[in-house]
């Protein structure tokens, strides 16, 4: 921990920074850039108020969590709440993009929705897991358009250790064509395989019915192919019911790929951009994001429509729909309502408040506290131990677990399904996160809260330190007096004020979720 | 219900199906089973205290899925389903009665309806499609320490006042759910929080305080990690848990299993026959299933050679289970292996027969729905119509 931190607050409060209340910004909501255009007049055809921008020590870390899936160090707090460019969102934004972590959490969440997973019931097997998952991050990490990312997975052929994107073809619930169409829907349309009358379901499973696989020499090679027995032509019926004749000679695959990635195709776009406005937003435009039919409408088609031609135009560019979504006046809004309308979330009026992830929230109390968990995999022997310093949201293969992250709802990986993930609050967690041994052991062994004891000045000093480290915002002058009223009337030492406001800081609704 | 889950898969036959006759190559030194209270029934030597209670049991020599790896073997003897092609992964068994016996049937207990000791299986997820809601509470900790320190229960070195006295200090510091009164998130945490604080200050986490039984009562379990998991787990159902596993570890002896054996079948005869003796005291016997067993046997012939050194393999050709009370007969065997106990010589049981006689026991319909993220029709177990082995039959020689 260095002094500046110490220094800027200073001269923060001095400025009057250490706000009463310190969710809201100035000002009302004003529309920033299309997405916001398109929100607003949905929400004055109901009239629903928006909500007014958040303050910016609450953008900092809600910014940090949603891209990158971190929590701001205290010195990034304080450089960014220091800053006085017009325009410091919207650099911060261009930052986080290019970081090692956004790289890191969009591949978790690439990979729960591709089943990435060593173990049952998906079986890819650990070597697989590991190219698989260096392919979809690295995708991520140099921002490899989305027509192209798509279409490399669904005509992918080869080695599960060499071409890693046909583990695609490995990661579903079966292999026969049905299980696989049922992968293929859900995960590139959005679509569960039930909404599509039998004949389509059928005329789709026969486009990948010449998928097969074979092993090779090597323990746990396979290869992905085209069934070399195949003759003659293949007849299928595409999603929109028309139907296509395959010769022998073509990919069926390829059929289905030219058709999916096409301008005109209302599933392709609409599935990706509305998964990652639901990443950043909480919850999709259509909800459940893999769940798009007839009678799941979209709570804003012009919104969904719009974010589909922006990735088109941008050359099929995420990291544009990104910028423009982490960009808008809809997604900087406070976390506070404005308005009691029950459809106000789903139509985003305020920023929807979540649970972290249990990825996020495990990683973030490492982070405050400075301490670090040591996962392994029991298969195969001898078993593999990762290095101390791997973060949660690091973890490749949805097979490699930890109490912590199975209690507060990581995914399986099992289905791919959205729900799977689940930031529902249960008791058990509640009773972890105020009573267990292993989060009062994280605070009163862990390096960085001595740290934080030995080098502030004096007690106000410790209070900031333990703010900007928990809940990225210097404390409010009533949070300061009742934090000494605890340290004279409650009998604790020093020491223990400093671990039991740590403690109380984990445990509050501020820290808990993304707000 | 107390399922005893043998991690890793036992031995068949040095526990209840011993084959004296198949020699060396198959039976190493535990050669010679020793006669238990039922006339005509023997079990292996090293399992002297259950022998005498061999009436309040029943071995099923004949349990089989033909699955050696334990993922898919454990999904398997827990869920009764076979994976593959299947949209979903089904619930095991304890979190079909979390719902079923409990939060459906109004469980009001402050102590969660499915509770592990100590650690999770690991394997694959307990509550499957039923959910994050439906997965057990896994105590942590070791009850044969001084003190059974139950994650999130019982906490040591703060005291109560300074339990209370920061609880207050949480409250003061709520900023955001001061400024979001009406959020039902945040209400949901509320009441979480309130429910916890029952268990944390009130009388509910006293299950699990041990020093409140007698020193001889401890003794009779065993002092071991299982043997107090074992009494745990009777204090638990006494307090009307509905569903009580322990996860048992290292009965994967690939390596050296007649050293393992030695060490740990006295650990498990003593924890499991004062866990009998004691339910039946107590009259709970007749209420409460227990069912021991793994994901699978192990091969009976025994791997001499470098690296094992006399090791067992997995074997999920032919196995045993074990079930008592709750309405099972005890002193009875149902099926029979064959001379080696390598394959089922008469009366093969797949776990979905034993699992749907179990769920018989506890007024679970087996071919009842369960609700999932789909809206699929998914019974409780695959219906007979399925083509799956054991799908309708029960096991009528030992239900009562």
């Amino acid at each position: 921990m260095t002094r500046s931190p110490f220094a800027a607050l200073l001269l923060l409060a001095l400025a009057g920074g250490a706000a009463e209340d310190p969710f809201d910004g100035d000002g009302a909501f004003v529309p920033r850039n299309a997405v916001d255009r398109a929100v607003l007049a949905e929400l004055r055809k109901r009239r629903i108020d928006p909500a007014p921008p958040c303050s910016d020590a609450v953008f900092v870390r809600r910014v940090f969590l949603d891209a990158t899936g971190t929590l701001p160090r205290p010195e990034e707090v304080t450089a960014f709440l220091w800053d006085r460019r017009p325009d410091k969102r919207a650099r911060l934004i261009d930052a986080l993009l290019e970081r090692e972590e956004f790289a890191d959490y969009a591949a978790l969440r690439w990979c729960d929705a591709l089943r990435v997973k060593a173990e049952f019931p998906i079986n890819l097997w650990p070597n697989a897991v590991q190219a698989y998952h260096r392919w979809v991050r690295d995708a991520v990490r140099t921002n490899m358009p989305y027509d192209r990312m798509a279409r490399e997975l669904l005509t992918a052929s080869g080695s599960n250790f060499r071409a890693p994107a046909v583990n695609f073809w490995r990661a579903c619930a079966g292999r026969d064509p049905a299980a696989l169409a049922q992968a293929v829907a859900l995960t590139m349309m959005g679509v569960r395989i039930e909404s599509l009358s039998a004949e389509r379901q059928a005329g789709l499973a026969a486009l990948f019915s010449r998928v097969a696989y074979k092993g090779t020499a090597e323990w746990k090679e396979e290869i992905v192919l085209l069934d070399p027995a195949a003759t003659g032509p293949l007849d299928a019926v595409l999603p929109d019911g028309k139907k296509v004749t395959i010769g022998a000679d073509t990919d069926p695959r390829a059929v289905f790929a030219d058709w999916l990635i096409r301008r005109d195709n209302p599933w392709f776009e609409a599935a990706v951009v509305n998964r990652v406005w639901a990443w950043l937003m909480g919850r999709g435009i259509v909800h459940e994001p893999d769940d798009f039919r007839p009678g799941n409408p979209p709570g804003n088609p012009a919104l969904l429509a719009l974010l589909g031609q922006e990735l088109a135009r941008s050359g099929y560019d995420l990291r544009h729909v990104y910028r423009l979504i982490l960009n808008s006046a809809t997604y900087q809004q406070s976390p506070v309502p404005r308005s009691d309308d029950p459809r106000a979330e789903a139509l985003f009026a305020h920023y929807v408040v979540r649970r972290l992830d249990a990825e996020v929230l495990f990683d973030a109390i490492c982070a405050i506290t400075g301490t670090s968990e040591s996962y392994e995999s029991m298969i195969p022997e001898p078993f593999t131990f990762l290095p101390e310093e791997e973060r949660a949201i690091e973890l490749a293969d949805g097979s490699i677990s930890s109490p912590f992250l199975e209690m507060f709802g990581r995914p399986t990986r099992d289905t791919g399904l959205w729900s799977e993930r689940s930031n529902a609050i249960t008791g058990p967690q509640r009773l972890h996160l105020l009573n267990s041994s292993d989060i009062q052991g994280r605070i009163q062994r862990g390096p960085k809260l001595a740290a934080v004891a030995r080098g502030a000045r004096d007690g106000q000093g410790a209070i900031t330190a333990v703010y900007l480290l928990v809940l990225s915002r210097p404390p409010t002058p009533p949070e300061i007096e009742a934090i000494r009223r605890y340290a004279r009337e409650a009998k604790v030492n020093p020491r223990q004020t400093l671990d039991d406001l740590v403690w109380a800081l984990i445990n509050t609704k501020e820290f808990l979720y993304a707000h | 219900m107390i399922q005893i889950w043998l991690w890793g898969g036992p031995s068949h036959i040095d526990t209840f199906d011993p084959k004296p006759a198949a020699g060396r190559d198959f039976c190493g030194p535990l050669d010679k089973p020793i006669p238990t209270n039922v006339d005509g029934v023997e079990i292996g030597q090293l399992l002297p205290l259950l022998a005498q209670r061999a009436d309040k049991y029943s071995i099923i020599r004949s349990m089989t899925h033909g699955v050696n790896g334990h993922e898919t073997a454990s999904y398997i003897t827990q869920t009764g389903h076979t994976p593959g092609g299947k949209r979903l992964v089904h619930p095991a068994v304890g979190a079909v009665v979390s719902l079923l016996r409990g939060v459906d049937r109004g469980y009001k207990g402050e102590i969660p309806p499915y509770v592990v000791m100590t650690k999770a299986l690991g394997r694959f997820s307990e509550s499957g499609f039923l959910g994050l809601k439906y997965k057990p509470f896994v105590t942590g900790g070791d009850p044969n320490q001084k003190a059974f320190a139950v994650e999130g229960i019982v906490q040591q070195g703060v005291t109560r006042e300074r339990q209370e006295a920061r609880r207050k200090l949480l409250h003061e510091l709520d900023a955001l759910g001061r400024a979001m009164p009406h959020d039902l998130r945040f209400e949901a945490l509320d009441r979480a929080e309130e429910k916890a604080y029952e268990m944390i200050l009130g009388d509910a986490g006293k299950v699990f305080d041990l020093s409140r039984e007698p020193d001889e009562m401890r003794d009779r379990y065993g002092r071991s990690k299982f043997g107090q998991s074992c009494l745990t787990a009777r204090r638990l159902v006494e307090a009307g848990v509905p569903y009580v596993a322990i996860n048992y570890e290292g009965w994967d002896t690939h390596k050296r299993h007649f050293e393992a054996m030695a060490r740990m079948l006295p650990d498990m005869d003593r924890g499991m026959s004062a866990l009998l003796a004691d339910l039946a005291e107590r009259g709970l016997l007749d209420t409460t299933v227990v069912w021991w067993g793994g994901e699978f046997g192990r091969t009976p012939r025994v791997q001499w050679g470098e690296p094992w050194n006399g090791g067992r393999g997995h074997h999920g050709a032919c196995f045993t289970h074990v079930v008592a009370g709750g309405g099972f007969k005890g002193g009875r065997v149902v099926g029979r292996s064959d001379e080696t106990g390598e394959a089922v010589a008469e009366r093969p049981v797949h776990p979905r027969e034993l699992i749907g006689s179990i769920y018989e026991l506890l007024g679970i319909d087996p071919v009842g729905p369960l609700p999932n993220p789909l809206g699929l029709d998914l019974p409780v177990l695959p219906a007979a119509a399925e083509g799956a082995p054991g799908a309708s039959r029960r096991l009528g020689e030992i239900l009562g």
